[in-house]
């Protein structure tokens, strides 16, 4: 148990390509921080830097009362779950829990009550004389994460553990993952570029764009309240309407070179609304409909209840309060 | 229609014919003769030749020259087995570490492939030579007195040497691919399990090559029985007093110089089944990809 402080750290290259600048993050003791952003935006080197695989070029990285910079992977009293599940192939499941603990010598006995207890929870006991490549993706993914539990870490450092599964097997194991958090209340850091992952399974959400922090909060704050137009088309799905003030001069706002945000379910259809919305397209969810459309020239999304077909041209509101306004560098203004 | 079905059936064995002709004449053939020349026994000039059943090999079994070559070869073969696949192991493992350039690197390692085997032999020649190499004047300034003319020992040191030399960069390339296939992350996990450098190399790292190493066992064992004639003929010619008389040698010796074909073709089939077996075993455990 600890905590971890990552104080203006900083990745530069050799070739002098910076991945990730002056990133801050104070993760308390227990907490589960996921950190989210598309695929290059230096969230997995971040991670790798904590976990000690890769040198910190600038700041420090602390875990508990250590500063960690110098410290070996192996001694930072972490443990990682990768996304290719880095399982050792050629050791039974067994073996594979307790090759961390043999490492540390561990008195035998110790490491059969740790890895009996590990198979518990994660209910792989079944299969711990089999090796690797004779389980599924799900249960290789749980002893991943065995392998992670088994040492009691101060911190577990995930990388993308789920985006080798399918999508329904996804969504139970983002389930178990939460629990066993709970549960354990071990200090997490998660990595993943799905945000909707990111928002169910996080305590706090660190957005990060291009190597820097856009946002940190809570799911719902970075939900109701992004802090740049990046946050507010990468956070929600679908996507919060991003429309520039130009193309809707009626409606409320400051800046006229900004944008005006506006999430899919807060439009409505209604027949005095300021928006009319030429539809271009609708796809069907079963229980709503998501509405594409445009208007002076901008994309829309609307989700509403499945109905009968709609006409060519709709007018719609926005439910009062639920504007987005960001200033002309994409800030949020209100 | 008849006229084309004739054409299309005769045009895949003319399509073959070059290669049927070479595996023909050049392998199935003598390799029957030598079979064949096993049960003979010819006299001193050639004159008769007459059916003699089991007795060649019967003699080479109670021949201690022949016990002898085959103790040889063992030595022979499992020295520069190990001695090439660990050094191209330490070669392949430094330059899997390297960042840049790495190509560089293997293009030259693998030069000392492209060297005939005569060539090798000779050039290894020249450095031991105990008279003009390079070798025996550094081995005297530490007090060794280099002579592979004379000493048993020394004549195997060189052509175990000149051998292995030629057969590191072969091994070098697979150690290389082989190394490259093991996945970063299955080191880093076991970094961050707390394994140092050299734990992960045997825990991790070896266990993930013996494919590669066991394909490279049976290749190498093969190499160092048939291949290194050319090596073995340029520098020591079997001696000194049979000392590096390998099998292979002594098939060409007794044969070519002793003008004892019966012995030297029952010595040829007796090869012939080693090679068999080795590449049977080749197959029924390479196929299956071993250890795990």
């Amino acid at each position: 148990m600890a905590s971890i402080i990552l104080d203006k750290v900083g990745k530069v290259y050799a070739g002098g390509t910076r991945a990730v600048g002056d990133v801050s993050i104070d993760i308390a003791d227990g907490e589960f921080v996921v950190l989210v952003g598309p695929s290059g935006c230096g969230k997995s080197t971040l991670l790798r830097m904590v976990a000690g695989l890769e040198s910190i070029s600038e700041g420090t990285v602390r875990i508990g009362d250590r500063v960690v910079n110098d410290i070996e992977p192996a001694d930072r009293d972490i443990a990682m779950v990768f996304q290719n599940y880095a399982l050792y192939p050629h050791m039974s499941v067994r073996q594979n829990l307790a090759y961390g603990l043999k490492n540390r010598r561990t008195p035998k006995a110790e490491i059969d009550k740790r890895v009996a207890q590990a198979a518990e929870i994660l209910q792989i006991g079944p299969y711990l004389d089999r090796k690797p490549r004779a389980l599924s993706g799900g249960q290789r993914q749980r002893v991943a994460m065995g392998r992670a539990i088994v040492r009691e870490p101060a911190a577990f450092l995930f990388d993308e553990p789920l985006s080798n599964l399918d999508a329904k097997l996804r969504v139970t194991m983002r389930l178990e993952i939460k629990e066993l958090q709970r549960r354990l209340r071990t200090t997490s850091i998660y990595v993943t570029h799905d945000q909707l992952e990111a928002m169910t399974l996080a305590d706090r959400l660190v957005v990060l764009n291009a190597g820097r922090i856009e946002q940190i909060g809570t799911p719902l704050e970075v939900y109701r309240k992004p802090a740049s137009t990046f946050v507010a088309s990468f956070i929600g799905s679908p996507a919060m309407n991003l429309i520039s003030r130009r193309a809707v001069p009626h409606l409320p706002g400051t800046d006229h070179a900004g944008t005006i945000g506006i999430r899919p379910e807060d439009l409505t259809v209604a027949p005095d609304g300021p928006l009319e919305m030429e539809v271009l397209a609708v796809e069907e969810l079963g229980a709503q409909r998501l509405v594409h459309g445009q208007t002076g020239g901008e994309r829309l999304t609307v989700t509403m209840p499945s109905g009968e077909a709609l006409p060519e041209y709709l007018r719609l509101a926005y439910r009062p309060g639920s504007l987005h306004l960001f200033d002309g560098k994409g800030l949020r203004i209100a | 229609m008849k006229r084309t079905l004739f054409r299309n059936q005769l045009l895949p064995w003319l399509l073959l014919a070059p290669q049927l002709a070479i595996t023909f004449i050049f392998f199935l053939w003598p390799a029957a003769q030598a079979v064949r020349q096993s049960f003979l026994r010819q006299d001193a000039f050639g004159i008769n030749t007459t059916f003699v059943g089991l007795s060649n090999f019967e003699a080479l079994w109670n021949s201690p020259e022949y016990l002898n070559s085959l103790q040889v070869t063992a030595v022979f073969a499992v020295l520069v087995t190990v001695l090439s696949m660990g050094f191209a192991l330490l070669l392949a493992v430094a330059v899997d570490r390297m960042i840049r350039s790495t190509s560089v690197y293997t293009t030259l390692l693998v030069w000392p492939y492209a060297v005939a085997p005569a060539v090798a032999g000779i050039l290894w020649w020249f450095i031991f030579n105990p008279t003009i190499g390079v070798m025996p004047y550094f081995l005297d300034a530490v007090g060794y007195d280099w002579n592979h003319i004379s000493s048993k020992t020394d004549a195997m040191t060189l052509v175990v040497i000149a051998s292995a030399w030629k057969q590191i960069s072969y091994n070098f390339l697979f150690f290389v691919a082989g190394l490259q296939s093991v996945p970063a992350s299955l080191r880093e996990a076991a970094a961050i399990d707390g394994a140092g450098p050299v734990r992960r190399f045997f825990d991790i790292t070896v266990p993930l090559l013996s494919p590669t190493t066991f394909f490279l066992l049976v290749v190498n064992i093969v190499y160092a029985m048939f291949d290194t004639f050319g090596v073995i003929d340029a520098t020591t010619e079997g001696g000194p007093a049979q000392a590096t008389n390998i099998l292979v040698y002594k098939v060409y010796f007794d044969g070519f110089v002793g003008q004892n074909m019966g012995s030297s073709a029952a010595q040829s089939v007796i090869l012939m089944l080693i090679v068999i077996a080795l590449t049977v075993v080749q197959f029924r455990y390479v196929e299956k990809k071993v250890a795990y």
